[in-house]
């Protein structure tokens, strides 16, 4: 088991070397006025010192490597130069990230809260009325665009509870429709594949055997289904995480919510390539880690997952 | 299922011992055999069709049915409506009697939806902005499809491309497709083309990714290894024997990657890099009228292309679903 982590580490920690040097390479193409805040005014030859200051006239690799240096040295991802003039964008970044990670750990508890019952009624009622209405709310969460319905939860909502559109980081029910909105594609999600492998489940040999022998019909679908079905489950786990990390830009930003989501809408329209490419780049780790935890998780809730050989696919 | 003839099994062996008879060389025994639809026809055939069992069952399915007619009624209207009577240009501003931009006219008999902030007429938008929409989800579909399965056959099939497959996979599915959606649209110039890129960059892999691995289980069955004794080639293989057992799940992901692509384009549009104003699309005008959320006398411009967008996002939901269960085989009894 400690070879697999180990392998699966160095395969995360190279993957995510690679992933940012791609986005590294890919923000130097953008046009060169993302990096001064008042270009119109700037003369030529203080655009061309500009650059050389910043080093952006030196050769791909060389600006790559000063870069990964900067990175594991001093922990430094650049300069924001338009956002915030001068600011070093790690800084700027600093107080954003708790407020996105309680946004998305939040959401993903609820998710669970909500998901994981509502796939078990609906296995346990399956083909009546609770059923349907279930299947309705997953078709409509997965089919319509989550940019569609998050608006018109925040235009209903906001009526409903008397809840004001300014977002209160202190007061708790200014939470309550950012983390709502964000957990029910989670919900859904987990609600319509717990449904599937409890109904797989429900239909084995072992269940008849405890029916016929008598057991009580919510023993059986709590201890013995429900415990069986829930650790193939585990695997969408990373899904889910990446659907938050997503979630939140749009979220974030729709509430002003101060995060690293909305931060990034907020720097795409002013053009900030500094800022673009550390956030970017803070989302890449994010996702790789929440990948690299989902397998772990995996192989902890399973033991019968083949160490030797899942390295290769997952 | 059909009658399946019994193979004439006579015949078979009366031709065998007459090439015996004429003492055809080794070679001449061993050479491959080529491929001839009469002599597949003369063992065994059934009266038993794919398609018409898979139609079958998909019109068996009232709900979907109905939502088909609904869409093709939808992409068909987009196409006619700028050609019906008393249309307005989606582009040209409509003024008033005295010359000024016809501002936020709600619904009348004119201007059947209204019109916006700049005076344009809000039902000829609605639905240009639904035949873009529309066609955006349905070129990434396509083109997801197109390269994934290529891709995806490529990997599963040739077995020395598949180390170099797996490890380009496990980098690039590690990036979260909005980061690329992002960065792409970000990068090139904002458009139609641009979007359909960014899109199809990261949509192909998960199809690749499946069709490597129904390739990986199916191209070493018997009869495929039977295949490819007889000299069958790859390409045909292929074509023959491993693509039609993935149609049902290849049709299924097309039909639900339009609405995720229509779903994106509202998205990208919301962060500002979607397509240009002079272009309507569902994401746009869903844009424009969420800006009017403070002002509930305006939410008409925000409600209609939400409805639209809906009714085309479930209605791709379901007739995908609806037919991958048609299109699975062991719902054809």
């Amino acid at each position: 088991m400690a070879a697999y982590l180990g392998k699966r580490f160095l395969r995360s920690f190279l993957t995510l070397f690679i992933i940012l040097s791609i986005v590294f390479i890919l923000v130097r193409q953008m046009p060169i006025e993302g990096y001064f805040p008042n270009i119109e005014k700037m003369t030529e030859e203080q655009i061309q010192n500009g650059i050389e200051q910043m080093g952006l006239d030196q050769p791909m690799p060389v600006q790559l490597f000063n870069f990964f240096k900067n990175l594991i040295t001093k922990g430094d991802l650049g300069t924001s130069r338009i956002y915030r003039n001068n600011v070093p964008v790690t800084e700027i970044l600093a107080p954003k990230i708790p407020v996105s990670i309680k946004l998305g750990s939040l959401s993903l508890l609820v998710s669970l809260l909500f998901g994981l019952p509502m796939g078990t009624l609906m296995a346990k009622y399956k083909g009546k009325f609770f059923d349907h209405l279930g299947t309705g709310f997953i078709v409509l969460i997965n089919a319509v665009p989550a940019a569609v319905y998050y608006l018109f939860i925040q235009l209903y909502g906001t009526e409903l509870f008397g809840i004001s559109l300014l977002f209160d980081p202190d007061k708790w029910t200014s939470w309550i429709l950012p983390v709502l909105s964000m957990s029910l594609g989670n919900t859904a999600y987990y609600a319509m594949w717990l449904r599937r492998y409890m109904v797989d489940e429900s239909q084995k040999d072992y269940v008849m055997l405890a029916r016929i022998k008598g057991a009580d019909e919510n023993r059986i679908m709590f201890r013995h289904v429900f415990r069986n079905s829930f650790v193939p489950l585990a695997q969408y786990i990373p899904t889910s995480f990446l659907n938050t990390v997503i979630g939140s830009i749009y979220i974030e930003s729709l509430y002003s919510i101060p995060g690293m989501g909305g931060l990034l809408v907020d720097v795409i329209k002013k053009q900030d390539n500094a800022m673009i490419q550390g956030i970017v780049l803070l989302f890449a780790c994010v996702g790789v880690i929440g990948l690299l935890l989902g397998d772990i998780m995996m192989v902890i809730l399973d033991p019968r997952i083949n160490f030797s050989k899942k390295g290769g696919d997952r | 299922m059909g009658l399946i003839k019994h193979p004439n099994l006579e015949q078979l062996e009366a031709s065998c011992t007459e090439a015996l008879k004429n003492n055809l060389s080794n070679e001449e025994l061993f050479a491959f055999s080529e491929f001839d639809q009469e002599e597949v026809e003369r063992t065994g055939v059934s009266n038993y069709s794919y398609w018409r069992s898979t139609l079958r069952a998909f019109t068996r399915n009232k709900l979907a049915m109905f939502l088909l007619a609904l869409t093709a009624l939808i992409v068909i209207f987009t196409f006619i409506q700028p050609y019906l009577p008393n249309q307005f240009d989606p582009i040209l501003a409509s003024n008033d009697a005295n010359g000024l931009p016809l501002k936020n006219q709600p619904p009348d008999s004119v201007h059947w939806l209204g019109t916006n902030d700049i005076g344009q007429d809000l039902w000829a938008r609605l639905w240009s902005g639904t035949r873009t929409s529309l066609f955006i989800g349905i070129a990434v579909a396509c083109i997801e499809a197109a390269v994934g399965i290529l891709m995806g056959v490529m990997w599963g099939y040739l077995r020395k491309l598949d180390f170099l497959f797996t490890e380009i996979y496990n980098v690039l599915d590690n990036i979260p497709s909005t980061i690329t959606l992002i960065l792409i649209s970000f990068i090139l110039k904002p458009g139609i083309g641009t979007i359909i890129f960014a899109m199809s960059l990261t949509g192909w892999i998960g199809m690749a990714r499946f069709v490597r691995n129904q390739v990986l289980i199916i191209r070493d069955r018997d009869y495929n290894v039977a295949s490819r004794c007889l000299g069958t080639s790859t390409w045909r293989i292929i074509m023959k024997n491993l693509l039609p057992y993935l149609v049902s799940v290849i049709m299924l992901r097309m039909a639900l990657s339009i609405p995720a692509a229509i779903g994106s384009e509202v998205f990208i549009t919301y962060i500002g890099l979607g397509l240009p104003a002079t272009i309507p699309s569902l994401g746009n005008l869903i844009n424009v009228g969420r800006k009017l959320i403070p002002n509930p006398g305006l939410l008409y411009q925000l409600i209609y292309p939400t409805i639209v967008l809906s009714i085309v996002t479930v209605s791709f939901y379901i007739i995908g679903n609806a037919f991958s269960d048609a299109a699975d085989p062991k719902n054809h009894l």
